[in-house]
């Protein structure tokens, strides 16, 4: 059996150690308390402001996960459910049909349904959708821009490091509460305020 | 490339409705941050009924996930103490280690360790805008407050960085004591450079280049995956290489372990200097009784420990100022100077091809003045580290060559204490440990060695050792 009863305080070293030992645990204590008064209760993740996001492609190619974190998402609200749609087809594609060389998505990620004349929705099978941002460039430039990037928290591992983040050339990663996760196009953040409800368009 | 007329469905009559459709919109969403985007075409006229879908959002792992690792870690650290300290086994300390690997290492997918939150809380202490989580601050205290009272017993079987290379220990070596001693200059470096690059918002070092991340992923870049496969290899004959050679953690568990209060020890009543223990620890870290030796002259010793103390000032100043020297190339390794340092280069020579960052930096209209000045401050700050780094390291050094050039008498075999993983391998060899005779069954290795030291003349000193070694054979 160890001996629990701890050393021997005739020592002089042994004294001088437990000094130590107790210095050291204060400090640990302050540096806790220090660190902790300016801390917060919740953990954070990481998350792409699409404000500053300029569809740079390192979102597909640096994160460990594979196929990226990152996905493309779709605001429907935004969405001008066009029939040509500069996100889903190819410039000059041959036909509007979902052939492959039509498409712009390298990955077959985006699922286009007929809704009603001449409208068209367009859904991002995120199974596929490898966070590219093809189709977020060319809906930025020419469309709504209602395709954005957004880190899918049921993927991403939430790296301490995150090696997207690190390459972003337009310093559009952040840190984000994880009890508010996203930074949703035209839905104010929760912690901001109240969340607003799509608009409805019925006729 | 994109022709607009060339979209005939879009028709005109659709014009009025997406002004008042883009009037809605805009007095909707004044309040966010692309109320500037512009909506070029109108919002959907549906003739049947339709409801948006919602833009799904997966949570994160919860709050509460967090907050069972934290307790995890401390019933681990607490489990593993019992076993170190206590019980002695290193059989329970194997198995605890095997479950940690799983559960810290394959399920959580090793984020955050203690060894990374290092850098969460030198950026949480110097950069305002970052407030370190509750529960990454505990997982950096927590295996520290452990070690000061109990060792490392985070090392021996909490950590996974550590069991994964523990799994792998086959044929160990050792290694010579001065590259020994040379090489564990390299955590403190490593600790102080991530320190600098965690405060000064340029990186997370010690996670990026983390060499088993991608293993506990299963996935992972080329390069790190055989990083790690080059550590793993290496350890099968240098036992544990990144926890001895590299850890930044270990650094500081070691300053706390030094003076804990209590930590596993090699025998359980009175060691009889029997030597059994002395090839058991694969890391060379038992300390072997010195008290028959020759004692060096005392003026010499005195003389020499006077050069010595002289020379730390001079050691700290000369490691500063090669820290302020390396602190511009340093300094280059965050982003914001890296930019600025591109932005100036392509203004001397025209010639040089844009490239992403500064195509970008152009885009987002940020001044030159406002890129120039917050380089400026970066490199300030990573100068003033520099030379806080670059001292603290002379410092450790000077502290390395004191402690090298003086000895404490020790009568005993002793476990290092700053540097023991408490990994219990040295506890079953001591003759006085009920777990002796599992370890010493004929045709062992160590059976073979114990009866080699049996010969005449292996004992130099002890008869009491001899006997109780052939007592319990």
């Amino acid at each position: 059996m160890a001996d629990l009863k701890g050393p021997d305080k005739s020592n002089r070293f042994e004294f001088i150690k437990q000094g130590v030992s107790r210095v050291i645990a204060l400090g640990l204590g302050m540096l806790g308390g220090f660190t902790a008064f300016a801390s917060r209760r919740s953990n954070t993740v990481w998350q792409i402001d699409p404000s500053k996001c300029v569809q740079c492609e390192h979102c597909s190619t640096d994160c460990v996960v594979s196929p990226s974190a990152v996905k493309c998402v779709q605001s429907y609200p935004v969405c001008g459910y066009c029939q040509l749609c500069f996100g889903y087809f190819q410039p000059n594609a041959p036909e509007l049909t979902a052939a492959a060389e039509n498409q712009l998505c390298p990955t077959d990620a985006i699922e286009r349904i007929f809704v009603d004349d001449p409208y068209w929705e367009y859904n991002i099978e995120e199974d596929k959708c490898i966070g590219c941002a093809k189709c977020v460039q060319a809906c930025e430039m020419f469309g709504n821009a209602s395709f954005y990037l957004q880190v899918r928290h049921d993927v991403c591992v939430n790296c301490n490091n995150c090696s997207i983040a690190m390459q972003c050339p337009s310093d559009a990663w952040e840190r984000v509460p994880a009890d508010d996760p996203y930074i949703l196009k035209h839905i104010p953040r929760q912690t901001a305020g109240l969340r607003i409800a799509p608009p409805q368009f019925h006729v | 490339m994109f022709e607009l007329s060339s979209d005939k469905v879009m028709s005109k009559r659709f014009a009025l409705i997406s002004l008042v459709i883009l009037t809605y919109f805009m007095s909707n969403f004044a309040t966010t941050s692309l109320a500037e985007d512009v909506m070029r075409f109108p919002a959907p006229e549906f003739s049947t009924a339709y409801d948006f879908p919602d833009t799904t959002i997966p949570a994160p792992t919860t709050q509460t996930a967090q907050w069972i690792d934290v307790f995890l870690l401390t019933l681990a650290l607490s489990v593993a103490s019992w076993l170190a300290v206590k019980k002695r086994s290193r059989r329970g300390i194997f198995w605890l280690s095997i479950i940690c690997l799983i559960y810290f290492g394959f399920i959580k997918q090793g984020c955050v360790c203690p060894i990374g939150s290092i850098q969460n809380v030198a950026l949480g202490i110097f950069d305002s805008n970052y407030a370190i989580p509750m529960t990454v601050l505990l997982f950096f205290i927590i295996p520290l407050a452990f070690a000061l009272f109990l060792g490392r017993v985070f090392c021996s079987s909490v950590c996974a960085l550590g069991a994964i290379q523990d799994l792998v220990i086959l044929k160990p070596i050792n290694l010579p004591k001065k590259l020994t001693m040379a090489l564990s200059m390299i955590p403190y470096i490593y600790l102080g450079s991530a320190i600098l690059f965690a405060a000064t918002n340029t990186g997370f070092i010690i996670c990026r280049y983390d060499p088993f991340i991608g293993f506990f992923r299963l996935n992972g870049n080329a390069p790190y995956l055989y990083l790690g496969a080059g550590f793993l290899l290496s350890g099968v004959f240098i036992a544990r290489p990144y926890c001895r050679f590299f850890c930044p953690y270990g650094v500081l568990l070691g300053w706390m372990s030094q003076f804990s209060r209590w930590h596993l020890a090699i025998t359980p009543t009175e060691c009889v200097d029997c030597r059994l223990c002395e090839a058991s620890c694969p890391f060379d870290y038992i300390d072997k009784p010195n008290t028959g030796l020759d004692r060096e002259n005392r003026e010499t010793g005195v003389h020499r420990l006077g050069y010595l103390f002289a020379m730390i000032p001079v050691l700290v100043i000369l490691g500063g100022w090669i820290g302020h020297r390396m602190s511009v190339p340093m300094s280059s390794y965050n982003n914001t100077v890296f930019l600025a340092e591109q932005v100036i280069a392509e203004q001397m020579d025209s010639a040089l091809e844009p490239t992403l960052q500064t195509e970008t930096y152009r885009s987002m209209g940020m001044s030159e003045d406002e890129l120039l000045t917050k380089a400026a401050l970066v490199r300030s700050r990573m100068n003033m580290g520099g030379w806080l780094l670059g001292g603290f390291l002379g410092l450790i050094f000077g502290v390395k060559l004191i402690k090298i050039s003086t000895v404490r008498s020790r009568k005993d075999y002793e476990v290092h204490r700053s540097t023991c993983f408490s990994c219990a391998r040295c506890c079953s060899y001591c003759p006085s440990d009920e777990m002796w005779k599992s370890n010493f069954v004929p045709g062992s290795e160590a059976y073979s060695q114990a009866m080699s030291l049996l010969e005449p003349g292996k004992f130099s000193e002890s008869n009491t050792a001899k006997e109780t070694v052939e007592s319990k054979v």
